[in-house]
């Protein structure tokens, strides 16, 4: 808590013109195979932005290792100026649905309580206020009513909410999602990008892995596009342009973007 | 070799004979994930060598004959792995859980069995117990050759079956979709299986048999990516640890054979998890080390 | 069936008691190997402490209770720590780490039994196995009446008394620590981006199941454990989906398991009119099966049964 008390004073306004994350010299290899070469990039202090590349291309890697969760081989990762290890409190991570045990017994209140675990601290009860802020994050996305539900027994989409709940629970300054929109049914989607827009709005930063390019413009404002290494990063007008896309996706590209840009 | 006698020179083949076999049956075991469902295989094996020792005294044969209670341990050990694959198949439990809970229950099931021979006036017990932790120096010759001679049966099969085996380790899904009776080859694998635990029963003991299945195979995987090598390099590994355990054990009285043998394939595994060339730590982390350094000198080209 | 107060009071109940905690540790922390699908730690750990426990004894050189502790609890977080390094370093399958480093451990500790001076006690690779349940006795009460005297019940064997002491730190630990296992149990790579260290907690885990194992081992053996640790969780399984249900179902089976198997062992024989008892660790096991057994069978959501009759239902309906 303490901690967090401390973060929260040390974060620089947009108009600092410090981003939310530096990611200096990043490499990871996998196996001895390099997945990431010595990506360097700053995301911007406040909106959306998609991590946007081919199949293969090293984005929910790019996630992982940003957040800690796999080693890397070189490389710095900065989060508001300050090193990630100490600014864990103001990072909120959406996980690939594919990675959870659907069988394991907790309600979908109990997954978005998870969220609020890092602000209870160790061995702390869990209070009403923070289970009234768990049940808060699960009207914002439509999910109040299944609250009590078991989570293997809501379907595909109801899941991702409650994953994005759980970190809107978190009340985190950076979001890092990986494939949030991937297999969700219409209503879910709206949900999520609602959600989305509203984060934007409140001045928070959300960095998304996203598969489907053709709606990359209408919802993000920069984009991070990948492939083994940085090929292109800016607002999306400026970095998605054929040429990077070729170079990212190869001959393929053309036709990924609908119409002339 | 000249000094040691004809039976201790039968068993020491015999061990020989069966580290070959429990190493190349046991690639597969370790490739499918399965190592472990091979334990509670081996441990199932008790109350079905008791049942059967009981059964053979209300028959009249002698209790101790070794087809007998081997053929009890089979069936046991058999029932235990069908009950493992029907609790995954038709429970919501995972399959560590269901290992876990039928090797637990079926020994348990096997003392309590052993308990009560113990009460009975007319049994002998004293040579079930050897087969918990092995008993090399009660084998005669006739047995110690005549499981010498499955054992190297069983590796032959492995060998005869290598090109489905691989199938069904690799790719399962793949395998039924062209049409290869995968169920049939799996029983067959679980028969191998069976067969070289019941075989390791004497020698090693039925609560170290699975570290010949599983250690052997490990090694291996440390030193090559080729199927066909990884089980000779299991079978070389498991049968230098059968041979040396065995032979150190009848110089030394206080060393136990089936230990021995177990201890001789851990050696073989640490010493190859940290030099093999391949898959080992030093070539790996020299290999990683390689290509940071390449990396921040800019010298591999994007 | 006639048995008198004395006898009950110094041999069965000691032995009852001891059980009964055994099986509540146990099947407590088993929770959380089974749901974190790790079952088969226990099985790992209940045999990686021989060489701990006789290496307790070479050292110490007696039988006596805290060296061969301290030995077994350094094997089993040996055992651990060896696993996760041959399962990170080697890239070993989790189930094939364990399979390796369990059995070299059990291995060594067999020959270390069989070296001389283990050999002058009656420290043998059996009573590993299935333990020495009946083997515990108290001597102080002689009747039903002392037991309202709350001084006597500090007079209880030693292996009742560390084995209730263990139960209440499992229990304590967990809950208190209930969120944070639970959360790394379901999703340790968020609890490591809050920067709860899922590591830690899973090495807390581990070292919690060794305590319980250790602690029960003496008296029932590693049998037993490995069967504790994991049918009275998976038996509550497939009757709950909230976590706080599920511990609560876990230690009632583990606990009633405990106390009628060991009742079936005792009492069992002598009531179907053979003069003799069984091996009590081996009947708990058993017991422990046959009731997750049933509940495969008959539990009303999870059941076999009720799958197989909810599909003709939907069958039907379709």
């Amino acid at each position: 808590m303490l901690q967090r008390l401390l973060s929260d004073n040390f974060i620089p306004t947009a108009d600092a013109g410090v981003g939310a994350l530096a990611v200096s010299g990043l490499s990871v290899a996998y196996h001895q195979r390099l997945v990431l070469r010595d990506v360097t990039w700053t995301a911007p202090a406040r909106g959306l932005v998609a991590v946007v590349g081919p199949n293969g291309a090293g984005k929910s890697t790019f996630l992982k290792a940003v957040l800690g969760l796999v080693p890397a081989l070189t490389g710095t990762i900065e989060v508001y100026g300050r090193p990630l290890k100490r600014q864990r409190a103001l990072i909120g991570y959406v996980p690939q649905r594919e990675s959870v045990d659907w069988d394991f017994p907790v309600s979908a209140l109990d997954v978005v309580t998870m969220g609020r675990y890092g602000l209870i601290g160790w061995g702390r009860r869990i209070t009403g206020k923070h289970r009234a802020a768990a049940m808060q994050a699960l009207d914002r996305v439509g999910m109040a009513d299944f609250a009590h539900r078991q989570i293997g027994q809501l379907s595909g989409g109801q899941q991702q909410r409650v994953f994005l709940a759980r970190a809107l629970a978190q009340e985190a300054r950076l979001y890092f999602m990986d494939e949030p929109l991937a297999g969700v049914d219409a209503a879910t989607e709206q949900t999520i990008l609602a959600v989305l827009r509203e984060l934007d709005a409140e001045g928070r930063t959300v960095i998304c892995v996203h598969h489907d390019l053709q709606t990359v413009a209408e919802t993000f404002d920069h984009v991070l596009m990948l492939n083994g290494g940085l090929i292109a990063a800016g607002p999306v007008r400026e970095a998605l342009t054929e040429e990077n896309l070729r170079r990212a996706y190869g001959q393929r590209a053309s036709g990924l973007l609908l119409g002339p840009r | 070799m000249a000094m040691v006698g004809h039976n201790t020179l039968v068993v020491l083949l015999g061990a020989t004979a069966l580290g070959l076999a429990a190493g190349m049956v046991g690639c597969f075991m370790v490739l499918r994930r399965r190592a472990l469902v091979s334990d509670a295989l081996s441990h199932a094996t008790l109350p079905g060598i008791v049942a059967a020792f009981l059964t053979g005294m209300a028959l009249g044969v002698e209790g101790r004959s070794l087809p007998l209670l081997l053929t009890g341990a089979a069936i046991s050990g058999a029932i235990a792995v069908a009950t493992i694959q029907a609790i995954k198949r038709w429970t919501r439990l995972t399959e560590d859980a269901a290992i876990g809970a039928v090797l637990s229950v079926f020994f348990g099931a096997g003392v309590v069995l052993l308990s009560v021979v113990q009460e009975l006036p007319a049994a002998n017990a004293a040579g079930l117990k050897g087969f918990i932790f092995g008993q090399t120096a009660a084998m005669r010759t006739g047995e110690a050759m005549g499981l010498g001679a499955l054992a190297l049966l069983a590796a032959a099969m492995v060998w005869l079956f290598f090109k489905e085996f691989r199938l069904l380790a690799f790719d399962e899904g793949f395998a039924r979709a062209a049409g290869w009776p995968t169920g049939r080859i799996d029983l067959a694998l679980m028969a191998l299986v069976t067969l070289v635990t019941v075989v390791g029963l004497q020698t090693v003991g039925l609560v170290l048999i699975i570290a010949l299945l599983i250690t052997p195979a490990a090694t291996a995987r440390f030193w090559t990516d080729d199927l066909a090598r990884m089980l000779i390099i299991a079978g070389g590994v498991g049968a230098v640890s059968g041979g040396v355990g065995a032979l150190l054990s009848s110089r030394f009285a206080d060393l136990p054979a089936g230990a021995i043998i177990v201890l001789v394939a851990t050696t073989l595994f640490f010493i190859s998890l940290i030099v093999a060339p391949s898959r080992g730590l030093l070539g790996r982390s020299l290999r990683r080390a390689r290509l940071r350094r390449a990396l921040l000198a800019g010298e591999l080209a994007p | 069936m006639n048995i008198d107060a004395v006898t009950f009071l110094s041999v069965d109940l000691p032995a009852l008691l001891a059980a009964l905690f055994a099986c509540l540790s146990c099947a407590l922390v088993g929770n959380f190997l089974v749901l974190r699908r790790q079952s088969l730690m226990g099985d790992a750990i209940s045999h990686a402490v021989l060489p701990g426990i006789v290496a307790g004894f070479l050292v110490a050189g007696t039988r006596d209770t805290l060296p061969m502790l301290a030995g077994a609890l350094t094997a089993a977080l040996v055992a651990g720590v060896m696993i996760e390094l041959v399962r990170r370093l080697g890239r070993v399958e989790a189930g094939a780490a364990m399979g390796v480093v369990f059995t070299g451990l059990f291995a060594l500790g067999v020959v270390l039994i069989e070296q001389g001076p283990a050999r002058q006690v009656d420290l043998d690779a059996d009573c590993v196995l299935y333990g020495q349940l009946e083997a515990i006795l108290w001597l102080v009460p002689a009747g039903w009446s002392d037991l309202s005297d709350p001084a006597i019940w500090a007079t209880l064997p030693r292996q009742v008394l560390q084995l209730a002491a263990v139960f209440t730190i499992c229990l304590t630990i967990i809950l208190i620590f209930f969120k944070e296992f639970t959360l790394v149990s379901f999703d340790p790579a968020l609890a490591d981006t809050l920067g709860l260290k899922s590591g830690l907690v899973q090495h807390v885990i581990v070292a919690l199941a060794a305590l319980a194992a250790i602690a029960a081992f003496e008296a029932v053996g590693s049998i037993l454990v490995i069967a504790m640790l994991i049918c009275p969780a998976a038996t509550a399984r497939l009757y709950t989906d909230r976590m706080g249900p599920q511990l609560a179902l876990s230690l009632l089976v583990g606990g009633g398991t405990g106390v009628g198997g060991y009742g079936l062992a005792a009492f069992g024989p002598s009531l179907l009119g053979y003069d003799m008892a069984v091996n009590a660790a081996g009947s708990i096991a058993v017991l422990a099966g046959v009731i997750l057994g049933l509940s495969i069978l008959l539990a009303p959501r999870y059941g076999v049964l009720a799958r197989i009759t909810g599909r003709a239902v939907r069958g039907v309906a379709a």
